[in-house]
């Protein structure tokens, strides 16, 4: 490792900046897709129904990564002008992981009982004052550890785009192989890399699940972390061998 | 109760003048090959409490769930306040309303769930204000105002800052019923509401419910298996039997004296 100079480390870090806005971005327009299409799949119009559903076989039947090619090579054919590299790729990630998304959605508004609609309108609330005062709210806590599961898989996704040229971790990661020759190194650190932006994102997800349950009355689970098991002296222990105790994490 | 005065202030409900103010017109209802109401006519009139028993299945949570718009008529048409809940007059002719006539007339309507179904996103307080707010144009003030009035009636003021999910369920069922009354409805629709309840926090809504009767002029259609509730509040009886209303009229009538066989059968396996 000893080998890998500071430039060449640059570079690694720069990767991961532009895999963390690959992921922030495509993660937007993935849960705009998924909302849109999701509540379109229950729409009481059965065109709605169709085209979204149409919408959701289509894109979950098919590779990001051609759907990357496709709408960077394809679509200027079409209409003459070229995505950058970058925004064909989040467009890619977003379109296909808001398909699944939308699955997520779909399940989750139609695991509230319907008996909450019925509360709905016999208190005369309009279709869309149900949807979203009581549905919405009740079905969002249920969402969050599905969309914690596709918010990884996507992180993992955006590795994709190095084929393309852009330079996220996965680009970096082969130009300091190609640089130094050196396999293992490389290729464990970004390994451990996407594994904690990985952890990140599921500790963060944590908190709004936390606080999507405690919004419909739900008490917060309580924490049995390491810490609380764990004498003081041991706490201190493993704060000066360096390993920081999975329940700090979390706040 | 102390809160009777505050009751009759809280639930005042105009245009009470014994009038019709229910009209189902040859409502039949099938659920498949199965006829749960069969050509159906009966009214009920302004401030009337009427207990409708019967078997399970013969047509009585039917009867209100068609009333809160909660299942539509396969034929016949149903009134409130003399305007068609489910149609609308197009001209001469008679066709399916949209969903924001439907909405207008319901709002004269409000119904209690055997399984409270409160709303379990919102704390209590909430809960009774948000279609008073959001559904009535009502200040948030005046609502929550009214919400606590109702609350106090109910015997859950110390309770309105939490989640449904923190209470017995007579108390939830105790909320809903000021859920519903929040609205002022000209119709308070009953459905097995102690059904759910553990028997000792049966007593406890069903006293709520008969101050409500006994203090207010609200319209009430009440299905049961407390006979004696029913023949404390009612005013007319109504007994089903296989989608028919086979007999009715006073409780002391149909309780104490019942003219049809079947009648007779039923009351003697719940008495």
């Amino acid at each position: 490792m000893s080998e890998i100079s500071w430039g060449l480390w640059e570079l690694l870090l720069q990767g991961v900046w532009v895999t963390v806005q690959l992921t922030v971005f495509s993660a937007a327009l993935a849960a705009v897709v998924a909302f849109v299409i999701g509540l379109a799949r229950t729409h009481r119009l059965w065109i709605v129904r169709f085209l979204s559903g149409a919408y959701f076989e289509i894109f979950r039947g098919t590779s990001a990564l051609i759907l990357m090619f496709w709408i960077f090579f394809v679509l200027p054919i079409g209409f003459g002008w070229q995505l950058v590299p970058m925004w064909a790729a989040v467009l890619a990630l977003g379109l296909s992981y808001g398909a699944y998304g939308s699955e997520v959605v779909r399940g989750a508004i139609s695991a509230v009982s319907p008996a909450q609609r019925e509360a709905g309108i016999a208190l005369s609330f309009s279709p869309a004052q149900q949807l979203r005062k009581i549905i919405l709210p009740q079905a969002w806590p249920e969402m969050v550890p599905p969309f914690n599961n596709l918010l990884i898989e996507l992180l993992k996704g955006t590795a994709l785009v190095s084929i393309m040229g852009v330079a996220d971790i996965a680009f970096g990661a082969s130009l300091v192989r190609n640089a130094t020759g050196q396999s293992a190194p490389v290729y464990t650190i970004i390994l451990v890399m996407y594994f904690v932006l990985a952890f990140l994102l599921t500790r963060g997800m944590r908190v709004v699940e936390r606080h999507a349950k405690a919004g419909i009355g739900k008490a917060p689970e309580k924490r049995v972390g390491l810490r609380s098991r764990l004498s003081p002296d041991q706490v201190g222990d493993i704060a000066r061998s360096g390993a920081a105790p999975a329940g700090g994490a979390g706040r | 109760m102390s809160a009777d005065s505050n009751l009759s202030k809280a639930t005042a409900n105009p245009a009470v003048d014994g009038s019709e103010l229910i009209r189902f017109d040859r409502v039949t209802k099938r659920f498949g090959a199965n006829t749960v109401l069969d050509s159906l006519d009966f009214t009920v009139s302004s401030g009337k409490h009427v207990t409708l028993i019967g078997p399970s299945g013969s047509g009585k949570t039917t009867i209100l769930r068609l009333l809160m718009t909660l299942l539509k008529p396969d034929e016949g048409t149903i009134k409130v306040g003399g305007e068609y809940l489910t149609h609308e007059k197009k001209g001469e002719k008679l066709v399916p309303a949209g969903e924001k006539h439907t909405r207008e007339v319901r709002k004269n309507i409000g119904m209690v769930f055997q399984q409270f179904n409160l709303f379990p996103n919102m704390k209590v307080l909430r809960n009774v204000t948000e279609a008073p707010v959001h559904v009535l144009g009502m200040s948030k003030e005046a609502a929550e105002e009214r919400a606590h009035e109702l609350l106090d009636l109910v015997g859950l003021t110390e309770h309105v800052d939490k989640y449904p999910t923190q209470l017995s369920g007579g108390q939830q069922q105790r909320v809903a019923i000021a859920r519903a009354l929040a609205m002022r409805p000209q119709v308070l629709l009953l459905d097995e509401v102690t059904s759910a309840l553990d028997p000792e926090l049966v007593a406890g809504v069903l006293d709520v419910l008969r101050d409500i009767a006994h203090t207010t002029d609200i319209t009430m259609l009440c299905v049961t298996h407390e006979m004696n509730f029913a023949r404390d509040i009612s005013d007319d009886v109504l007994m089903f039997d296989a989608g028919r209303v086979i007999e009715s009229g006073p409780p002391e009538k149909i309780f104490t004296e019942p003219e049809h066989e079947r009648t007779r059968e039923f009351l003697s396996a719940v008495l």
